[in-house]
Formats: C-alpha cells, structure tokens, sequence
C-alpha cells in the first residue's frame, strides 16, 4: 500500500470509529430517577429499572426545599417519584412502572395473559388505596384510632395472604409487578414494628406475607433498601408530628 | 357471544364508574349482558365476584371477574386487540399521560366536584367549586396538548381518558343545574366545552349516558339519604 493509500485508510477508519461513537452516544439513553431516600414509591421505579437492567442516575430531592426540576417536571404533584427519559418526565410510581415495562421489553414485569394483568394491577391499587393507608394509620395513631385502624390492616393484610395463594412472589415464580408495588410493605413493616412495639405482620396469623417479605433479601432488592438507622428516627419524627397535631386538636 | 366466552357487567345506570366499560364494550362492538344493581342492596352475584370492593362496576368474562373501572377498561382493550379501535395510545410516553389524567380526574378532580354537593355553607362551597374550576382549566391545558387538534384525547376515536373523563358529564350537568354554575364554560374552557358534545354525541356514548333530568332526580333522592337524621 502506498503512503498515501495508507492515509486514506487510516483517516476512513478514524472516520468510521468516531461516527460509530457519536451513534452510541446518540443510543444511551438519558435515564434519570427523582426520588428521595425514604420514599417508598422511588423504591418502586429502582427495582424495576435494575430488574432490566437499565441504566439510569438517581437525583435525590429535598422536600422541604424542591428542586426547580422537579417542579418542572412534575407541576401537578410536585412529588417524587418522576422519571426522566430523553428529556420526557413520567410521574406517579405505578404509572412509571407501566411505562418502564412498555419501553424496555426484556425482562417482563407483568404477566401476559390480560386477567392475570388486570389481577396485577387490582392488587397494586388495593395496596396503595388500602394497606398502606390503613398501616401508616394504625403506626402513627393511638388509642381507639389506632384499634380501629389496626383491625382494618389486618383485614387488608389476610386479603394479600390469600393472594400469594402458595406462590413464592405475587408475580409466581419471579419478582414482578405486584412485587415492587407491594415490596414497601417487606421492609416499612419492620420500621413500624421495632417502633411502635406492634406485631403487625405475625407468622402465625399471615405465614406466606412473612416468607414472602424475604424477598428483600435478593440483593438487587436489599440494594436499594434506604439505611435502616436513617428511616428509625425520619418515622419517629413523623409520628411525633402527627401525635401532636391530634392532641392539640 | 364474545370471543372467549360471555361478558357480563355487574352495574347501576346513575354510577360514571359503570358507564366506563360500558364506552369500552361498545367501542370494541362487544356484546354484553348488564346486569343492574338495585340501589340500596347489594347483590350476592356482586358480593361473590368482587368481595374485597363490593362495589360495582365488574365484569365478569367468562364467569371470571374484573374489578375497578379503569383496570377493567384496559382489560377490555388487552382481552379484545383486534376488535374496533384501541382504546389505550400506542407509544408509551403517550399511554403514561393518559393514564396521569384518568389517575388525576379519580383522586383529585372528581372528588373535588362531589365535594361541592357536600361543602356546609357558602365559604366551603365556594371554595369547592374553586377546586373545580382549576382542575378543569388543567385538564384543558391538557386537551389542548394531548388533542393536537384532533376532536378527543384520544384522537380521531374515543379513546382511555375521554372514558376517564366523560364518564362524569352527566354529574357534571347535574351540579350547574342544581348550584347554577357553568363548569363547562364555553369562554374559560372552550376546548373541552366542544369536545363534551362531541364525547355525548358519540354512537359509543349517547345510549349510557343517563339524561341529565333523571339523573337530577336520582341526586336529590341520594342527597336526601345522605342529609337524612340517622335512624332512631
């Protein structure tokens, strides 16, 4: 080859190199989570995007003090969690979880048969709409409020024991939807309990919902869990502030 | 019969909730058996298909039933893909959105709109119908985006949040007439004001929408309930 051929190769070559850089740079996608350390429902949106394994950066928000983006981008709620993908924002947990399953197929978080979807989705509602109002309520209340509330959670509770119906997880054999919407439950039980001093989720009454709590224990799951001696005294706060308002009311 | 078995839908004609898969059904030309509720006592078909809600609407396909409106809906559009038009957008961004609205429309809009009914005295009431007015002047910002100039939010065709939506037109009629409002005010919400009509017009829509006399007069009845002294 001569000199200059040999030029022109390694410049064409050069040149083929940087375009296919450019290209990947173009292909990664932008994946950003806001969330904060304790919210329960960011949680969500981290274990579904690292069961499909995607890559993604965390932003964490200060709520007493909201970044400028997240007012941006979530306008109606102001909330965490918001996902950002290429530029768009997605907001409220399960929504973005849908929307995680739709854009990245690989790892399907919901069934496919649409019964059994339609079941998924019921549940996750049951959850948020039900069991965890009616935990958080019987956490941080007292006397007859926290009577009432505790017999409703564990109405609730015996309703999901009969969902898990033998499985290992909600979603059958592997983590799914119904999992990482109700997993809030595997370790915000075990905050309440060592606080409040309740037995709120016993092996005798609820033997599948304790195995099936050990799901925490996959490490793409503990992973995320948020620091156990900072959620402690973030909920102690909390029930204090809610003790005092209904006292001085 | 419907591909896959029978359809039946537990249901009352008053309930929007109800007349969200009843839009669904009729989009995709399904035919169904509505089985209504007597109001003021619950069925033991009802206790039995949905025991955790006991509330209406479910859908019962092939004796297996769904509950929640919106859920069912999407059931709806996922059970039956290629009959009449999708219900649900296809891009996922898009999907996401009209489920943001139809989450927002359940727990904050319509809730606001019942607590104008609800609101003792005139300082709450007028406060309640403030809640009202934002939520639709949002929901128009979102018509206009979602829409792009097309007659539903949907689209060319009904689609998930005109059903999300639409569904409480009725209540909607109801509460200007009872509390001489207008919500669907032609000068601050012209978008949606013209796409209501269009929404009622629709083949889909216009034999479950109940007239809005009747359903007045089954208001008062509910109100008297709700004001009556509880029993001795």
């Amino acid at each position: 080859m001569t000199k200059y051929k040999k030029a022109c190769f390694i410049k064409g070559s050069l040149q083929r190199l940087r375009e296919s850089y450019d290209q990947s740079n173009d292909m990664a996608e932008e994946v950003k989570l806001f969330k904060t350390l304790s919210s329960p429902f960011a949680l969500r949106v981290d274990w579904a995007l690292r069961l499909k394994g995607i890559q993604y950066e965390s932003v964490l928000e200060d709520l007493s003090e909201k970044s400028d983006l997240l007012l941006q981008y979530n306008p109606v709620y102001k909330k965490v969690p918001v996902l950002l993908h290429n530029g768009r924002s997605i907001s409220e947990s399960l929504i973005i979880l849908e929307y995680i399953e739709e854009t990245w197929k690989q790892d399907p978080l919901l069934p496919q048969d649409p019964y059994a979807r339609a079941r998924a989705r019921f549940w996750a509602k049951f959850g948020d709409d039900k069991v965890l109002p009616s935990l958080w309520t019987a956490f941080i209340s007292e006397g007859k409020e926290q009577e009432a509330a505790l017999a409703e959670a564990s109405e609730n509770l015996q309703k999901l024991e009969g969902e898990l119906n033998g499985k290992k997880f909600f979603g059958g054999d592997n983590i799914g939807y119904l999992d990482i919407a109700l997993g809030w439950l595997a370790n915000l039980i075990t905050v309440f309990e060592e606080i409040s001093s309740l037995k709120l989720v016993d092996g005798e009454r609820f033997p599948l919902l304790l195995a099936w709590m050990e799901f925490s224990d996959v490490p793409l799951i503990k992973d995320c869990w948020p620091p156990h001696d900072k959620l402690i005294p973030r909920f102690i706060a909390r029930r204090q502030v809610y003790r005092m308002k209904s006292s001085s009311t | 019969m419907a591909k896959g078995g029978e359809v039946k839908l537990i249901g009352g004609w008053p309930s929007p909730f109800v007349m969200r898969p009843r839009i669904a059904l009729n989009l995709k030309g399904l035919e169904y058996e509505f089985l209504e509720e007597k109001f003021g006592a619950k069925s033991e078909l009802l206790l039995r298909s949905n025991p955790v809600h006991k509330k209406i609407p479910v859908l019962l396909h092939a004796d297996r039933p769904v509950c929640e409106s919106l859920v069912i809906v999407q059931y709806i559009d996922e059970a039956w893909p290629s009959s009449g038009p999708s219900i649900l957008p296809s891009d996922p961004y898009d999907r996401a959105t009209a489920r943001f609205w139809a989450a927002y429309i359940d727990e904050k809009w319509f809730p606001s709109m019942s607590g104008i009914a609800r609101a003792q005295g005139e300082e709450a009431k007028k406060a309640a119908i403030d809640q009202v007015v934002e939520g639709l002047s949002l929901l128009e910002d979102a018509f206009g985006k979602i829409s792009k100039g097309k007659p539903f939010f949907g689209g060319d065709t009904i689609g998930f949040l005109d059903i999300a939506l639409g569904c409480f037109l009725g209540w909607v009629r109801v509460t200007e007439r009872t509390q001489g409002l207008k919500l669907l005010d032609q000068a601050k919400v012209p978008g949606l004001a013209k796409w209501a009509e269009r929404f009622c017009a629709d083949s889909a829509v216009k034999g479950v929408m109940p007239e809005t006399e009747k359903l007045a007069e089954f208001a008062k009845l509910i109100m008297a309930k709700f004001r009556a002294p509880p029993p001795q």
